[in-house]
Parts: C-alpha cells; structure tokens; sequence
C-alpha cells in the first residue's frame, strides 16, 4: 500500500481553495449539496452531543445553579461573573489550576522525550529487538487507563508492592505524600502515553527516503549532520502533532488522578482542574463553579488548539 | 520491515542499542506482567511482605471472587455493547464527514475542518454537566443509550481529523475512472472509497474502542439507579477500596478488562503503526 506516501496525497490546484463554493461538480454527478448530506450525520451527531452541550455549559456558569435549582426547588438566577469572581478569588483554585499546568507539561516532557528516544532506538536495532519493544508499548497502550492506574497503585503498594522490595524502600507510601503521589501518577501517565509518541515518530522517521540519507552519507555528512539538515527537518510536522495531542491529553487527565489519589488525594493535594471540576460539580453540587472551571479550561485549549493551527499554517500545509 | 540502514554504525553500539531496547521492553511489559501474574496468585502469596515474580501454585479463586461477588459477566457484556456501537456508528459517519472534506471543495469548508480539530480538544468531563441534564431531558438516564451518544460524538472529530488522511490518499483519478466507467458518485464512495479506507477506519476505531472502553465517568454519572445497566470499570471500583483492597480481585478484574483491548490492539497492530503515520505525514 501506498498509504504512507506522502506523495500520494493529491496535491490541491491552488486556485481552488480561493473560489471553492461556487464550481458546481455536475461534472462528476453530484450536486453542491453532496458534501452537506455526508457531512449531515457527524454535524448532527456533534451539533447535540457537543455544540449544545457546551452551549449549556456556558450558561450554567453564569447562573447560580445548585442542587435547590436541579430539583426545581428554587428558580435559577443569574449571577453575571459571580461565579467566576468566585473561583479567581478562590486561593484553592489558583493553586489547582498551577498545578495543572506545571504537572501536565512535566507529563508532556516526559512522554516526548522517552517517546522520541525510543523511536530512535528502534531504528537502530535489529527486527526481533524491536518487535519486543513494540508490543511491549503496544501493551501499555492498549491498556485501559482505569485498570493500568489500578495495577501502577498495587506495583507500589506500601505493603505489598515489589517496587518497594525491589529498591529496599520498607513501607514507603507513594500515595501518602504530594510529591511522590504525583511522581507516581506521572509515571503511569508517561507509560501509558509514550508509546502513540514513539509509533508515530518511528513510523515518520522511516518515511524519510533512504536515498536522501544515503546520497548525504555519500557526500560525506557526519550523523549528527545528516539528523539536523534531513532527518529533523522532515520531522517536524509529525513532532509537532505528537506534542500538542499530548498537551491537550495530559492537561484533561482525570482517570489517573482520581482512582491513584483516589479523588485528588489526602485533603485535595493531587486535584488537577478535571478533577476539581468534577468533585465540586457533582460531590458538593455546586454545578455552576464546576462548568466555570469547565469554561476556564476550554478556554485554556482552545488557546493550545490556535498555537497548534498557526503552525500548521506557518508550514504552509494545507488543511 | 526492514531496517534503516544508516552507514558508520559499529556493531557493538548496536549491540548496546539492542540490550536497551530489550531491557525497556521487560520495563514496559512489567505492569501487565504483574498484573496478570497477581490475578492467578493464591490468596495468601498476594497479602505476602515477600512478593516473588512467580508462583507455582495457579488458582482461579480471584477471577471466580470477581465473577460471583459482582454481575460481570453482564457489565463485560454491556462494556461491550456499547463500545461495539460506538465503533461501527462512529466509523460510519466519520468516514462520511471526512469523504466530504477531502473530496469536495465547498464553502466553510475549512471552518468545519477548525471546527472538528476544536472539537477535539473539548474535555470530556467539563461536559458531564450539561450531558447529565440532557441524558435526564431525553429519558435515557440509567440506559446504555446514555454511553454510547456522547462517546460517539466525542470519537468522532479524532476519527475525522485521522480518516482525512486516508480518504486523500485515494487518487482522484480512480473516482474520475469510476465516473467514466458510468459508475455514480453514491456507488464509488461505497464500492471503491470505502473498502480502500477500511484500513484507515480500523486503526481509527482503536481510538474510538479504548476511549469507550475506559470510560466509567460517564457510566458512574448517568447510570445511577440501574446497576444492570453498569460497565466494567464501575464493577472494578468496587473492589478498590483505599483501606482494605482486595488485591487478587482487582487485579483478576483488571485482567478481564484489558484482554479485549489488548486482542484488538494486536490485531491491528500493523495497521495502526502506518494509519499513524499516514495520517500524521498528510
């Protein structure tokens, strides 16, 4: 199969782009109205499962909207910014969004840089090694991230854990401190994450032409030079996906944190933004501090999303 | 597959490249490893101080514990049900959406493209709100309904995003050939363009199969009287309690739970590997 040539892709007639809605494509049989009827079922499906629900969640962000208001109790009213007000003067939710932020990029960096350094290995090594190593991260990967949390929990258990045994720690509890409660679930984040980096960037690397690499080698290029003027370069893109799919994964992660702190851990100490939102949303019924912490969030990826479009842009790809 | 044979490097540092590969794959594979082995451990040897990488006495009595103190085989069935639905629905459809975007030129075109990558980044669980008093307005609170429509619209913009690059990969002058042939726009796109993408489409529903598959936020949200109704991620919470965890039951649970997945991972495995980076090099 061709599918991974990307001379494949048929290249745009650039014009086409600039004047597209009024061609009619008679000429193959359809109408104008073609792409609207095959894109009708996802517009749908993403107009009411997505769209309105955002929509609400806006909405309820700026009412007040508790448990008295659910029940149809009491009338909801409008609170204007209150809510947010509320929650920007709240020392407890700057702390957690700073911790959001700081932990997911440590999750990022971490899952890049083992995700990148295996992929290159992989290239170095011959077919059985690497078979090894890819099912190995295939495993990781496949595995679901409730049950890879409650397997990372058991494998440092304080009592029954071999990790502890392992490197002589006694009776050392992973969970009971902030620091260490983190590592850990930054750990399972990193083993479950790294392998879609590393298959993603292999598969890249080998889709840069031999030729290229030969004719440099050929000419004389040492490796370190053949990597920064060919290789790299070709790359980029393909870095680029892989790091802003894994900024907007670990800025949401919520699985992870609540079953390995169990809900954010001893007094709130591992709450990340998800799980903030989620506790004061449905534990304390406070619906509209949940969906302005919802709001702020989207809002936060929403900024991540335009960084990733304006690179592509940049790189002149079109969409 | 063939290596990448890249000139000037000397056999021991491949050697050495190959020891670390094999060493980081005993790493990665450890936590299944571990997993496994535990679920099939005797009791007594799990609650040991001395934990051993072996065990030569086998038993079942965990997974049966898992099987009678809770409803799974019928919470393995309903994970099952749902994830299934969302994978063909969601196949179906983005496969659809994204003929529409790569085969056609239309105004807004590129707005809905921004708009199904923005989608992409909506977190999930920001919405359990706003979805749990439209789950509650359209009567499917406490159904498998309630699953399986908000994980099929939030698979779906990955699913696109990913599918646009198998759809383009498809030359144009084979739908001109089908045109020719008098073959009509509706039948090129099952006939020709379908079973072309289909590989693009199974490695596209590992994505949509794992994030079903995982959820239990939505299932402990919007399934909270009917437990009948439960999946298995809620079924494997119970037994994870903080104080006294019963770790041969959550670990036999465990098992249950990621054998699927990893069946279905193995089995597109190969797939998987190019769909990525065909949809990554478009």
């Amino acid at each position: 199969m061709t599918l991974t040539a990307p001379a494949a892709a048929p290249p745009a007639p650039a014009g086409a782009a600039k004047q597209p809605a009024r061609r009619p494509r008679s000429r193959t049989g359809t109408s104008a109205w073609t792409p609207w009827l095959y894109l009708l079922p996802a517009l749908a499906v993403l107009g009411a499962l997505l769209v309105y629900p955002v929509y609400q969640l806006g909405l309820i962000s700026f009412l007040e909207y508790t448990q008295a208001q659910v029940s149809g109790g009491e009338p909801t009213s409008f609170q204007g910014l209150g809510n947010y007000t509320a929650l920007f003067t709240d020392p407890r939710f700057r702390e957690v969004l700073l911790t959001t932020v700081v932990f997911a990029a440590a999750c990022v960096a971490g899952t890049l840089v083992v995700g990148c350094t295996l992929a290159v290995l992989l290239t170095r090594i011959r077919a059985l090694p690497r078979l090894a190593l890819m099912l190995a991260a295939l495993g990781a990967w496949a595995t679901p991230a409730v049950t890879g949390s409650t397997v990372w929990v058991f494998l440092f258990d304080a009592d029954f854990g071999p990790v502890n045994r392992l490197f002589g720690l006694g009776d050392f509890s992973w969970t009971y401190g902030r620091y260490s409660a983190f590592a850990l679930v930054l750990l399972e984040v990193v083993w479950c994450s790294f392998p879609f980096v590393m298959v993603t960037v292999y598969a890249g690397i080998r889709a840069v032409p031999t030729e290229v690499l030969e004719a440099a080698a050929l000419d004389g290029a040492s490796q370190w030079r053949i990597w920064r003027t060919v290789t790299a370069p070709l790359l980029r893109p393909i870095l680029a996906v892989v790091t802003i799919q894994s900024v907007i994964w670990d800025f949401k992660v919520f699985t992870q944190i609540y079953v390995m702190t169990n809900g954010g851990g001893i007094a709130g100490q591992n709450l990340v933004l998800n799980v903030y939102a989620y506790q004061q949303a449905f534990a304390s019924s406070q619906y509209s501090l949940g969906a302005a912490i919802g709001v702020v969030m989207l809002l936060l990826l929403l900024g991540v999303t335009l960084v990733y479009l304006r690179l592509l842009r940049r790189q002149g790809e079109e969409l | 597959m063939t290596a990448l044979r890249i000139p000037g490097i000397r056999r021991p540092g491949r050697l050495l490249a190959e020891a670390a590969a094999l060493l980081t794959a005993v790493v990665v594979a450890f936590p299944l490893y571990w997993m496994v082995l535990s679920a099939f451990k005797p009791a007594g040897e799990i609650q040991s101080a001395e934990p051993r990488p072996w065990t030569l006495s086998p038993s079942l009595d965990s997974f049966r514990r898992v099987f009678e103190q809770q409803d799974f085989g019928r919470y393995f069935l309903n994970s099952l049900l749902v994830a299934t639905a969302v994978v063909l629905a969601s196949a179906v459809v983005a496969f659809l959406a994204a003929t529409a975007v790569t085969r056609f030129r239309f105004r807004f075109r590129t707005t809905i493209l921004v708009m199904f990558l923005v989608a992409q980044m909506v977190p999930v669980e920001a919405l359990t709100i706003p979805l749990f008093f439209l789950m509650r307005d359209a009567g499917l609170l406490n159904t498998l309904g309630s699953l399986v429509l908000p994980h099929l619209a939030f698979s779906l913009p990955f699913a696109i995003w990913m599918l646009r690059g198998f759809v383009r990969a498809v030359p144009e002058a084979l739908e001109e050939q089908a045109r020719i042939d008098g073959a009509s726009h509706t039948r090129f796109v099952w006939t020709i363009l379908f079973p072309l993408v289909l590989p693009g489409l199974v490695a596209t529903s590992v994505f949509s199969f794992i994030s079903t598959w995982n959820d239990f936020l939505f299932a402990k949200s919007f399934l909270i009287s009917d437990t009948s109704q439960s999946t298995l991620p809620m079924a494997l919470l119970v037994f994870f309690k903080p104080d006294e965890n019963d770790w041969g039951g959550i670990m036999a649970g465990s098992t249950v739970m990621t054998i699927p997945v990893l069946v279905f991972f193995v089995l597109v495995q190969r797939r998987l590997v190019s769909g990525l980076g065909g949809a990554v090099k478009d």
